[in-house]
């Protein structure tokens, strides 16, 4: 069985870059457009690993990687955050809140699915 | 009946019963039942005023010359009319200093200096002996007169009797020890005698009631009333010269008696002490100030008809007019009236020579004797202990010398002179301190040179024309001297100095003394300069109501408290100093026992106290004793502080300042939260850039990436992504240009391309530009510009540009089915110097909530619509449109309506370049 | 501003006293005439005194209650200005 990705953003251009490439990769791949959308997909079915926008309208990523985090059921599920914002400070809040990793925006695609391989290997 | 064993005892009693008032005015005092702390009391003990001259002396007077008898009365009433402004501020400063006696006073207002007030001490017992020896005589001439009852014999016809034979030395002696008794019982801190005050009351009383009595007697007893008395008198030319005979003759005169009484009610050391040191109550000279005149017009009421009276029964006689008092009802067989007559005198003279010879032994012992013998280090005084005991002994002493040198003068010279006459002398030595005083309290430039100069010249030449006269009427000094000048030198005659004739010597005396005492006084205050504490004392004395308390907190030395103790120990004993100063810590809250060093206020408090028991020269002197460091170094404080007005002057700026100062924070505080906002602002800024920017460049690096990683992508994804490529690539131009557009417009580099537009084309170019957007999502447009409206001065691109995002925006908002925008303009404010245009964008989307319409045009600042989608566009657009607008004066702003549309407005003047030079 | 109005009522009682009790004033009055039996000039000082102690009495005492210098003086009767 293919392993569960979440993908959350609000950047529908990316999240279509990104889904088309995950799915190339055999990943099983869900989008959610915002925070709460995501946290839905989550309890309909906790997905292996989330990859969370930290910048999104309403709720943001890390209310949603804040909230998975607090639910004992979810704590095997991984999340990576990606964000625009590159300062140190928004990394390091963003590692205290729970979040496995961080990627930031602009990033090179072969290095998030490089990334993405190696926390969650694709069953061959 | 009136032989003198009986004269005798009733004297006796007399003074056995004022023994007896005083001393239980003393017990009440000491029970704390004060019996003289009443303003009937106060005017009673002011009284002493009239002394056995007004009693004898007045008759003799009016009978001399008439009404001007009167003047002696009534400059005291004038200055108590004044009551309110001089004795009332006198009162104060004395009360606040603790002022001894008028010598103390004099040299405390002019810098605490101890020359000063000795020889205010030294004019005061030279000037006022002759005065209480006046009293000895007129109790020893009356009582001359009434053994002899019933012939009646003048006391000129009496030839001098033995010492030890002579009546005054006897009354001398009594008073010294009723005042030893009673004027000096304890060393007091605030120098009251109750039983003294009391006891002058009661003789105030006596000697009122006793001349009513005589002056009923003779007015209604040996005539019939006024107009019997008066009309009989009239009869006889002479006698209608006395009742009718106004001062015009004698102008001068009038107005010399005048002044000097005014004066006496002061300066006299006895009335200073009475209306001064011995007042309880400041308000109690309210009282007095019309009760003791009303004692004077009562006292005076019946001198003229006894004077009338007297003149016609010893017509013919040789009779000494004063006298008439005791003459007259001896000459009606009516001993007792004259008996009472006699206690009446004995009580007038009893009374002024008591508070006299106490007012001068506090003068001599405080300000002469105790300065003298504090400053001869071989004494040691400053190591004993029990000052007290000592100070008591100077001034019982002080008592004794000063009642015997009265009797001295009495017995050489006084047989000499009429009572008024020496009275006179008397008052003319006590006028010269009224400058020193007067001058004291309202003048603040006044120093101790120009006192202690004006008060020695004014001295000098009053005993030169005045006291070295009555040597030569006694028959001490050569007759020559009155009349051809000392050394044959006529320009010097003591009475008619530098050929000053015509005048009374009286007048003559007081218009030289006056003369040089006014003006070296003002003379030399104004050439020579004021030490730091003469200074100090200058405005406590002056501004004694603004200052109160606080006027002498300048002490820079320290002292401890024990030593401060064991000084008021010595002086006040050990019960007072401990009881004062348990009330001074107890007032402070203050634990005296727990404090070491004694602070400026615990310094000046015990130096007050001292200053009530031994004089504030000597007291300062005392304290500086037992002070370590600078005791009075006070120049560079002065020169600041130079006068209360400064201070308060100072004070009142210095609050001004720091009132502005806490403004100024206040605003640097508000600026500083603002430059922090601003700060935020900006990160939040750069945060918001770098987020937009990253965002395309993410995507765009994305699909290369893919299409580059995946060359056998089918055709239709591969154009799909080309084509977000290329999207992307736009709208990352757009920003960038959007962040260059805003940063060089609100750092004011944009150049603006001004130009006379009509503004109908403009509107057109900019729907030209988005006619596309229109068609793409099939949205109505609406156009209304009407024709005729003025050309307006703009940048032509920029105004495109606010139109073009107006109108995109409407696009992006309006309702996605049925969606209709329209675009009017109208002229706006006739008012405004031609007009300006207002151009509004309505849609027909969900609108703006109020909250957010204000930083709608905030950068960045975008208000998500209810969708889940990422708002379109840059969040510049608002922003950039606010800038162009405003950069004229324009104004750009929302209206809506939530539901039902929104309209987007801006207005410019029609021509920028005026509203620019109005800004 | 009331101590200061009494100040300024003594000042001038001060001055018509002054007048009253020095010649020319008195002069006026030294006429060999009697009123009720009494000399004019002896009548007139002795009532011109009685005037002016009631005057002062008026003034700075409190039997002037009526006045405008009225009730509630004492109060403030501590300090001038």
């Amino acid at each position: 069985m293919a392993r569960s990705v979440l993908l959350v953003d609000d950047e529908p251009n990316i999240v279509l870059s990104l889904e088309f490439l995950m799915r190339q990769a055999g990943y099983a791949v869900r989008v959610a457009r915002d925070g709460d959308a995501a946290l839905k997909a989550i309890e309909e079915e906790p997905p292996e690993l989330v990859l969370l926008d930290v910048m999104m309208p309403k709720r943001d990523g890390f209310d949603v990687c804040q909230t998975v985090r607090a639910n004992p059921a979810w704590k095997d599920v991984r999340i990576v955050l990606l964000t625009a914002k590159g300062r140190d400070i928004e990394r390091e809040k963003g590692m205290a809140l729970g979040a496995d990793d961080y990627i930031t925006k602009p990033f090179s695609t072969r290095e998030v699915m490089q990334k993405l391989r190696q926390m969650l290997p694709p069953e061959s | 009946m009136l032989i003198p064993s009986i004269i005798l005892a009733a004297a006796f009693l007399y003074l056995c019963l004022l023994f007896a008032i005083a001393y239980w005015g003393d017990k009440r005092a000491d029970a704390g039942r004060s019996l003289v702390a009443n303003p009937y009391i106060y005017a009673l003990s002011i009284a002493v005023y009239c002394t056995a001259w007004t009693f004898y002396g007045s008759v003799g007077r009016a009978a001399a010359s008439g009404i001007d008898f009167l003047t002696i009365y009534l400059g005291p009433t004038l200055v108590f009319v004044l009551c309110w402004a001089v004795l009332r501020k006198i009162l104060r400063i004395s009360k606040a200093n603790r002022i001894t006696s008028i010598a103390d006073f004099i040299s405390a207002r002019y810098g605490k200096t101890q020359v000063l007030g000795g020889l205010v001490t030294v004019i005061a017992v030279v000037g006022i002996v002759p005065y209480i020896s006046l009293q000895l005589k007129a109790v020893s001439a009356s009582f001359n007169v009434l053994i002899h009852y019933p012939q009646i014999v003048m006391p000129s016809a009496v030839s001098t009797v033995p010492l030890l034979q002579d009546t005054a030395l006897y009354v001398a002696l009594v008073l010294a020890i009723f005042s030893i008794l009673f004027g000096t019982r304890h060393i007091d801190a605030s120098e009251h005698h109750e039983g003294m005050v009391a006891a002058i009351a009661f003789e105030s009383v006596v000697k009122l009631v006793a001349f009513l009595t005589v002056g009923v007697f003779v007015t209604f007893g040996l005539y019939g009333g006024f107009g019997d008395l008066f009309d009989k008198a009239m009869e006889s030319a002479d006698f209608a010269r006395l009742l009718t005979a106004t001062p015009s003759s004698t102008f001068g005169n009038w107005m010399t008696l005048m002044a000097l009484s005014m004066a006496a009610i002061i300066c006299l050391p006895r009335q200073w002490h009475v209306i001064v040191v011995e007042n309880v109550d400041e308000k109690h000279i309210d009282k007095a100030a019309w009760l003791f005149p009303l004692y004077l017009l009562l006292i005076n009421i019946f001198v003229l008809p006894i004077a009338v009276a007297g003149l016609m029964e010893f017509r013919g006689q040789q009779a000494d007019a004063d006298t008439f008092v005791l003459a007259l009802p001896m000459l009606a067989r009516q001993e007792g009236v004259a008996l009472f007559a006699f206690i009446g005198g004995l009580s007038a003279a009893t009374g002024m020579v008591i508070v006299e010879t106490v007012a001068l032994s506090t003068m001599l012992c405080n300000d002469l004797v105790m300065p003298v013998l504090l400053r001869l280090k071989w004494l040691r005084l400053t190591e004993r202990k029990d000052l007290g005991r000592l100070l008591l002994g100077i001034r019982r002493g002080g008592i004794v010398f000063v009642v015997l040198l009265s009797y001295l003068y009495f017995r050489l010279i006084g047989e000499s002179y009429a009572l008024v006459t020496i009275g006179l002398v008397s008052f003319a030595a006590a006028a010269q301190f009224a400058p020193a005083i007067i001058g004291g309290i309202f003048w603040k430039t006044a120093n101790r040179w120009g006192a202690f100069i004006g008060l020695g010249l004014g001295f000098l030449l009053w005993f030169y024309t005045l006291l070295l006269p009555s040597f030569v009427r006694s028959g001490w000094l050569d007759e020559t001297l009155l009349t051809a000048g000392p050394w044959g030198l006529a320009l010097l005659r003591p009475q008619a100095l530098f050929g000053l004739a015509g005048l009374d010597p009286l007048s003559h005396a007081l218009f030289w003394t006056m003369l040089v005492n006014i003006g070296a006084y003002v003379a030399v205050s104004l050439v020579t300069r004021q030490s730091a504490i003469e200074r100090i004392q200058a405005a406590s004395f002056v501004d004694v109501y603004r200052r109160a308390e606080a006027g002498q907190r300048f002490w820079r030395g320290t002292a401890t408290v024990a030593d401060l103790e064991s000084l008021l120990v010595r002086f006040i004993g050990a019960a007072r100093a401990s009881q004062e100063l348990a009330e001074y810590a107890a007032r402070r809250n203050l634990n005296l026992g727990k404090m070491r060093e004694a602070d400026a206020e615990l310094v000046q408090h015990a130096e007050r106290l001292l200053a009530g028991a031994i004089g504030t020269a000597s007291a300062r002197v005392m304290v500086a004793s037992v002070a370590k460091g600078e005791t009075v170094s006070l120049d560079e404080v002065m020169a600041i502080l130079d006068e209360a007005s400064q201070i308060i002057e100072y004070s009142r700026r210095l609050e001004q300042k720091s009132q502005e100062l806490e403004v100024a924070s206040s605003e640097l505080r508000a600026a500083n939260v603002r430059l922090k906002e601003l700060d935020r602002m900006k990160d939040d800024f750069i945060s918001t850039v770098s987020h937009e920017l990253r965002t395309p460049l993410t995507s765009i690096r994305s699909f290369s990436e893919i299409l580059h990683d995946n060359p056998n992508i089918d055709p239709a994804q591969r154009s799909q992504f080309l084509g977000i490529i290329v999207k992307e690539s736009e709208r990352l131009t757009r920003l960038i240009n959007q962040i260059l557009d805003l940063a060089k417009m609100e750092a004011g580099r944009m150049d603006w391309q001004i130009e006379r537009l009509e503004l109908k084309e403009v509107v057109d170019d900019a729907l030209a530009v988005t006619r596309g957007l229109f068609a793409e999502r099939d949205i109505r447009l609406e156009v209304d510009i009407p024709a005729g409206l003025p050309k307006i001065e703009y940048d032509r691109d920029r105004l495109i540009q606010v139109i073009v995002n107006l109108l995109s925006n409407a696009v992006k908002f309006c309702d996605p089915v049925h969606g209709r925008v329209a675009i009017d303009a109208a002229v706006e404010g006739p008012g405004l110097e031609g007009g300006a245009v207002r151009v509004s964008v309505h849609d027909n989307g969900a609108g703006v909530a109020l909250a957010d319409r204000a930083r709608l045009f905030e950068r960045f600042q975008q208000i998500g619509n209810t969708m889940t989608d990422k708002p379109q566009g840059t969040g510049l657009g608002l922003a950039i449109c606010r800038q162009i607008v405003e950069r004229f004066g324009g104004r750009i702003w929302v209206d809506s309506e939530p539901g039902r549309g929104a309209v987007f407005s801006f207005l410019i003047p029609s021509s920028p370049a005026k509203a620019q030079a109005a800004q | 501003m009331r101590q200061g109005l009494r100040g300024e009522r003594l000042v001038a009682l001060f001055i018509l006293a002054w007048l009253a009790f020095h010649p020319p004033i008195v002069t006026l009055f030294g006429v060999s005439a009697t009123v009720m039996g009494l000399p004019v000039l002896y009548l007139y000082l002795f009532a011109a005194w009685l005037c002016v102690i009631v005057l002062t009495g008026l003034v700075v005492g409190r039997g002037d209650a009526g006045g405008p210098d009225g009730p509630g003086e004492t109060a403030r009767g501590e300090r001038e200005g």
